[in-house]
């Protein structure tokens, strides 16, 4: 069973229905006890990353989170969640992250020319910089949904993919167990399906 | 490179699809979910799902078809019609939906953008405005294009992304319904003021124009439609290669 962590922000239906449609069982708990339970753990999000860590740190989730990345336990952070995955966040004030992952979010704006738009809305290809199994059942070039203003600053070794945007910006990472997509794969039809279903097969 | 979007907008009363010419004589299409289900499958990159009535007889979003879509189809989903209030926005963000238009309701009450925004973030909200050519300027239209608010649309669109509108749903009423292409002056105007991403809503008759749209404002985001897909007389798989052979950059 997959444990998708239910802390208050984020729209998990869609999460949800992906996994149903891939015939995948979920849960949706913030319960340390099922999370202890899961063979997989995902934290989502979507928002303010402030307010998203305080509600986690709220529910004491941050340690037990971090915790079960350390025993092994597979991991994948989507959207605002990879982004907790780093150290710390600029977007409005610094806040601390989990920290399982080196590296920063920033914003997209300093990075891209102005005729950019931000948010960076829409179907990007991904350029993918690292075999990883949650790409087994894609090719490069596959384009998924992406919806944010801040991206990750990560380590070249953890980075699994990226999406051109007047700058290569981070579409997703992993160190270890640890995974995490900048893009949203219960948005990106077959491909963020067959994302998914990488992700369920570690 | 992030690649322009094609949209079909279902516009929702009494659980059917529905596309009136210049939002009057509406007349029932089909079957949202099914519609959706089809559209997706077709390659559209998001769907809009807009209930037109609400705003006017402040009825409540059909919650329940909207659930039903997210259930079966994977692409991003837009919600609009009848929201007022954070509650709102809750309410569908809780059934599938991804990004929520504001229209009538941050007319009423334009703080609604500032207090969305804060809580799930620009990403999520969309202002929604109905423009149509008064005495020479640009003005919005509240309550599904029915009521001239008098506010001049290009200050009140600066506004709305200032106070955190994170894209912006541009829908000529000049245009909507006449199927003679989109409104491209308005479209360029909006584009040169905000650096959110801006989608063309009203005036796709042919594949065509589509086309032109690209070709002609190519730094908009996205060209909106509702009756030329839902009468079958321009096929969103058809379209979309169409323009990628063409030189615009299309997922497909």
């Amino acid at each position: 069973m997959i444990a998708i962590v239910e802390y208050g922000v984020g729209n998990l239906f869609s999460l949800l229905s992906s996994f149903a449609a891939l015939g995948i069982e979920v849960e949706v708990t913030a319960e340390k006890a099922v999370l202890s339970r899961a063979s997989h753990i995902i934290l989502p999000g979507v928002g303010a990353f402030g307010d998203a860590a305080a509600l986690l740190r709220e529910n004491g989730l941050d340690a037990f989170i971090k915790d079960s990345a350390a025993e092994g336990k597979p991991l994948l952070g989507i959207c605002l969640g990879m982004q907790m995955l780093f150290e710390e966040s600029h977007e409005f004030g610094i806040h601390r992250g989990l920290g399982l992952l080196k590296g920063q979010i920033l914003p997209i704006a300093p990075k891209i020319p102005p005729s950019y738009k931000i948010p960076h809305i829409g179907w990007n290809p991904l350029s993918i910089k690292k075999e990883s199994p949650l790409f087994a059942n894609i090719k490069d070039g596959d384009a998924v949904y992406f919806v944010h203003s801040f991206y990750a600053e990560c380590q070249r070794e953890d980075l699994l993919a990226t999406a051109e945007y007047g700058a290569e910006l981070t579409a997703a990472v992993a160190s270890g167990n640890v995974y995490g997509c900048q893009f949203h794969p219960e948005k990106s039809g077959e491909v963020g399906l067959n994302i998914l279903k990488g992700f369920a097969a570690l | 490179m992030i690649t322009k979007r094609i949209i079909p907008c279902l516009d929702v009363k009494n659980g059917r699809v529905v596309k009136g010419t210049n939002f009057q004589n509406l007349n029932d299409v089909s079957s949202p979910v099914e519609l959706g289900e089809y559209y997706s499958a077709e390659g559209a990159d998001e769907l809009v799902f807009y209930d037109i009535t609400a705003s006017y007889e402040e009825r409540a979003l059909f919650t329940d078809i909207l659930k039903e879509v997210a259930r079966r189809v994977f692409i991003p989903l837009t919600v609009g019609g009848g929201i007022n209030t954070v509650a709102d926005f809750d309410r569908v963000l809780h059934c599938g939906a991804d990004k929520v238009s504001v229209n009538s309701g941050a007319i009423r009450n334009p703080s609604l953008i500032e207090d969305a925004a804060k809580k799930y973030g620009s990403q999520c909200v969309v202002l929604s405005a109905d423009i149509k050519r008064v005495g020479g300027e640009y003005h919005v239209f509240a309550k599904g294009g029915r009521e001239d608010t008098g506010m001049e649309a290009l200050a009140w669109i600066k506004r709305c992304v200032d106070m955190g509108a994170g894209e912006v749903v541009v829908n000529s009423i000049d245009t909507d319904g006449v199927k003679g292409g989109f409104d491209l002056p308005l479209l360029s105007a909006v584009c040169d003021l905000v650096r959110v991403p801006v989608i063309a809503s009203g005036g796709a008759g042919c594949a065509g124009d589509f086309l032109t749209l690209f070709r002609e404002v190519p730094t908009i985001d996205a060209g909106l439609a509702a009756s030329v897909f839902h009468f079958g007389e321009v096929n969103i798989k058809e379209l979309k290669q169409m323009l990628a052979q063409n030189g615009i950059l299309m997922r497909v």
